[in-house]
C-alpha cells in the first residue's frame, strides 16, 4: 500500500454568535437541508438540536493556555480531544461544525488549528461564521466585548432577524459591522435563511484562497488610503462609523518588499501587538521572488507560504490587513512602508 | 534500510493480516492476539481463527487497556466493556453516550473517565466517582494501594477512591495527557500538550521536566526491570533512565532507532532490554538498549503504527496500524 498524496483534511466550520442571535437555528438548518453531506457536530448544550441522526458531541469549552511563554496562545483542550476521537470515526462524516457558546471568544478555537499538530494533520479550519441579531447587535457591540470579538473574527456574518428592524436600522447595523470588520461576507436573513454554500466550504483560512478576499481587501484599502479619518465617508451607500476600540488597518505598498526587512517586521508586529491583533492576512511581493508570498495569522500565530507565481499582467504589489483592538496604526503603517525593497 | 539489512530482518517472520479498521490498541488475551478497533469491535484469535466481538456496536473504541487476562475498552457510546479469556462481553459501565476518554486497570479493579468525571470500580464492583477540575485525558493506578492518578489541566491529581476528602494535586502548568507510574511507585510521569513529559518524585513532589520532543508523546512503556521508560514523540524512541534515586534528573535520555520518521508507538520487551518501535510511516523495528542494534520487523508503508504489544513471554509481537493493517511477529524459538 502506498500513500502518494495527503489525505483530504476534514473541514471545520466554527459557528459563533451572541446569545439569542440564532446559532442553533442556523445549525438546524444546515443539518436538515438535503445536501448529502454528513456532519459531526460539536455543541455545548445537548437537546437544542432538532436532528437526531447526526453525530453530536458534547463539548466543555475548556480554554487552555499553552505553556510556551506566549500569553495570548490559548487553545480549546476539549476540541483537541474531540477531534482525536472523531478521527476514529473517519469515513462516517464529511465535515465538522463547532458551535461555541454565546460568550465565547473564537480565537482559542482558531488557534487550536495553528498549534496542535494532530489537529492540523486531521482537520482544517474552514471559516468562522458569526450569526448577529439585527435588532440587538448594536447594543451588544456597546456592552459585550465578546460580541465585538465574534464580529471582528468572522469570515462570514449572517445578519439574522432582519424582519424585526427597519431598512434604516439594518443599514445602521451593517455600518457598525463594517466599522469593525470590512472583509467578512455579509448575508441578511430571517430565520438564518442563508444559502449553505455561503457559510460552508468557504476555505477562508486557506492560504491558496487569500486571493479571494481581494474585492473586500481593495475597497477597504482604498478607504483607508483615501479617506483616512474621514468619518463622514459613505461606503457602498453605507454610513461609515469608526468603532472606538476595534479597527482594521489595511495597507498597500506598490512594488516589491525586502524579505530581510519584512519577515522581522511581521514577526515583531505580531509579537508586540499580538494580544490586540485578532486576525491578519496579506499577499506580499518579495524582491527577486517570482512567487507570491501569502500569510495569515491569529493573535501571535502566523502561517505563511510561498504561493503561485505572479502573473505577467499582474501588478506586483503587497497588501496587508490587520483587524484588532486599539491597534498602533501609525507604527504598523510606518513599519510596513519601511519594508519597501 | 538497505536491502542487505532487510534480508537479515525479521520481516519474513511477520504474518500480515487486515484488521479491517483503525487499530486503537493491541494486546494478548490469554496468549491470543487481540486488537481493539475503531469500528467498535475487538478482533481476537490467531489469523486463521479470528473472532470479531462487537464490544461497542455502531460506535467507536476510543481507548483500551489490557493485562493479559482482560481487555478493557471504552467507547464513544459511553460504555466500558471488559472481555475475559472466555471471550464474553461484560458491560462495566454505561455513561449514557458520554465519551470514555481514559481507562486504567489493575487486577480486577478498573477506572475510567468521561469529561471531568472519574470513576473507579474496586474488585468487589463498588464504584466511586470524583469530579476533576477539568477533563481527564489519562488515568493510572499506583502500583501499591487503591490510588488513582488522573491527568488534567495544570496538573495530576492522586485520588484514593475509598477515602473521603479532596485528592492530592501535583501542580504543573499546562495540559497533561497520559500518566504512568514507575514499577516501584516512586515516580509519576505525565505526557503533555506542550510536547514534553513531566515527572514527579512522589516522596517529595520534586518536579522533573523532560523536554525536547518535536511532537506529543502518546506512547509510554517501562522496561521489565522498571529502570527505563521508552517514549514516542521524536524521530527516535527516547528512553529515560529511572534506576537511580533521582530518576532522570540531570541525565540525558538514550535514543533508539533514529530515523527520519516520527515514533508513534513503543513497547518494551517483557524480559529483555529491547524495545519495539513503531513509526509514522508504518515501519517497526526492535532496538537493543545496550548497543542500539536494530532489527527490522516491518517495512514502511500503510501509515502510522497505532498499536504494539508483546505477549507475556516476549515470543510474539502484535502490530496494528491506523490504516487497519496488522501483523504478528513470531520470534525464532
Amino acid at each position: 500500500m502506498t500513500d502518494t498524496r495527503e489525505p483530504e483534511k476534514i473541514p471545520v466550520t466554527v459557528l459563533t454568535g451572541y446569545l439569542g442571535a440564532g446559532k442553533t437555528t442556523l445549525l438546524n438548518r444546515i443539518l436538515s437541508e438535503k445536501h448529502g453531506r454528513r456532519y459531526a457536530v460539536v455543541v455545548n448544550e445537548f437537546g437544542e438540536i432538532g436532528i437526531d441522526n447526526e453525530l453530536v458531541v458534547g463539548a466543555d469549552e475548556e480554554v487552555f493556555e499553552m505553556n510556551n511563554g506566549c500569553i495570548c496562545c490559548t487553545v480549546r483542550g476539549d476540541l483537541i480531544r474531540i477531534i482525536e476521537g472523531l478521527m476514529k470515526r473517519k469515513g462516517r462524516f464529511d465535515a465538522i461544525i463547532v458551535e461555541t457558546t454565546g460568550l465565547a471568544d473564537p480565537a482559542p478555537v482558531a488557534q487550536t488549528f495553528f498549534v496542535d499538530e494532530d489537529v492540523q494533520k486531521a482537520a482544517r479550519l474552514d471559516a468562522v461564521v458569526t450569526v448577529a441579531d439585527a435588532k440587538w447587535l448594536a447594543a451588544r457591540l456597546r456592552d459585550a466585548p465578546e460580541a465585538k470579538n465574534q464580529i471582528a473574527f468572522a469570515d462570514v456574518i449572517v445578519i439574522n432577524k432582519t424582519d424585526l428592524v427597519t431598512a434604516a436600522e439594518l443599514r445602521e447595523v451593517e455600518a457598525r459591522i463594517r466599522a469593525i470588520n470590512p472583509y467578512a461576507s455579509l448575508h441578511r436573513t430571517t430565520k438564518c435563511g442563508v444559502a449553505l454554500a455561503d457559510v460552508l466550504e468557504r476555505r477562508a483560512f486557506d492560504l491558496d484562497r487569500i486571493l479571494d478576499i481581494e474585492p473586500g481587501f481593495l475597497s477597504a484599502e482604498d478607504h483607508v488610503h483615501d479617506h483616512d479619518h474621514d468619518h463622514a465617508e459613505h461606503h457602498s451607500g453605507l454610513k461609515h462609523y469608526h468603532d472606538e476600540d476595534m479597527q482594521s488597518v489595511a495597507l498597500r505598498l506598490e512594488g516589491d518588499v525586502d524579505p530581510a526587512k519584512f519577515m522581522p517586521w511581521i514577526n515583531r508586529i505580531t509579537q508586540e501587538q499580538g494580544p490586540n491583533i485578532l486576525r491578519c492576512k496579506g499577499i506580499v511581493a518579495m524582491k527577486d521572488d517570482p512567487k507570491r508570498f501569502v500569510f495569515q495569522g491569529v493573535h501571535m500565530m502566523l502561517d505563511g507560504d510561498s504561493q503561485r507565481e505572479w502573473l505577467p499582467d499582474e501588478k506586483r504589489e503587497s497588501k496587508v490587513v490587520f483587524i484588532g483592538r486599539n491597534l498602533g496604526e501609525e507604527d504598523i503603517r510606518n513599519g510596513f512602508l519601511a519594508c519597501a525593497a | 534500510m538497505t536491502e542487505a539489512q532487510a534480508t537479515s530482518s525479521l520481516a519474513q517472520r511477520v504474518h500480515a493480516f487486515d484488521a479491517g479498521a483503525h487499530v486503537v490498541a493491541a494486546s494478548f488475551l490469554d496468549e491470543a492476539p487481540a486488537l481493539a478497533l475503531a469500528d467498535g469491535a475487538v478482533l481476537i484469535g490467531e489469523a486463521d481463527d479470528q473472532t470479531r466481538l462487537e464490544a461497542h456496536p455502531e460506535a467507536a473504541i476510543l481507548v483500551a487497556a489490557a493485562d493479559g487476562k482482560t481487555v478493557l475498552t471504552g467507547g464513544d457510546d459511553g460504555r466500558v466493556v471488559a472481555i475475559g479469556p472466555d471471550r464474553a462481553l461484560r458491560v462495566i459501565a454505561d455513561e449514557k453516550g458520554r465519551w470514555i476518554d481514559a481507562l486504567a486497570m489493575r487486577g480486577s479493579a478498573c477506572a475510567w473517565s468521561a469529561g471531568k468525571q472519574v470513576s473507579a470500580r474496586d474488585e468487589a464492583g463498588s464504584v466511586r466517582t470524583w469530579e476533576a477540575p477539568s477533563s481527564v485525558r489519562g488515568l493510572a493506578f499506583q502500583p501499591k494501594g487503591y490510588r488513582l492518578a488522573a491527568t488534567h489541566y495544570n496538573g495530576v491529581s492522586l485520588w484514593f477512591p475509598k477515602v473521603e476528602g479532596p485528592p492530592q494535586t501535583l501542580e504543573w502548568k499546562g495540559a497533561h495527557l497520559d500518566a504512568t507510574f514507575s514499577h516501584d511507585g516512586r515516580f509519576l510521569v505525565s505526557s503533555m500538550q506542550e510536547n514534553a513529559l513531566h515527572g514527579w518524585r512522589l516522596a517529595d513532589s520534586r518536579n522533573m521536566r523532560m523536554t525536547g520532543y518535536p511532537g506529543k508523546t502518546r506512547s509510554l512503556s517501562w522496561s521489565h526491570d522498571g529502570a527505563w521508560l521508552a517514549t514516542s514523540g521524536a524521530d527516535a524512541a527516547v528512553v529515560w533512565p529511572f534506576k537511580d534515586r533521582d530518576g532522570p534528573m540531570g541525565k540525558a535520555p538514550q535514543e533508539c532507532g533514529v530515523r527520519e520518521a516520527r515514533v508513534t508507538r513503543v513497547a518494551f520487551h517483557p524480559r529483555a532490554l529491547v524495545v519495539a518501535i513503531g513509526y509514522s510511516d508504518g515501519l517497526v523495528l526492535l532496538c537493543r538498549l545496550a548497543d542500539a542494534a536494530e532489527i527490522l520487523v516491518r517495512r514502511s508503508g500503510g501509515g502510522p503504527v497505532s498499536a504494539l504489544a508483546w505477549n507475556s513471554s516476549g515470543s510474539r509481537l502484535l502490530i496494528g496500524l491506523e490504516s487497519g493493517e496488522a501483523g504478528l511477529l513470531n520470534l525464532p524459538g
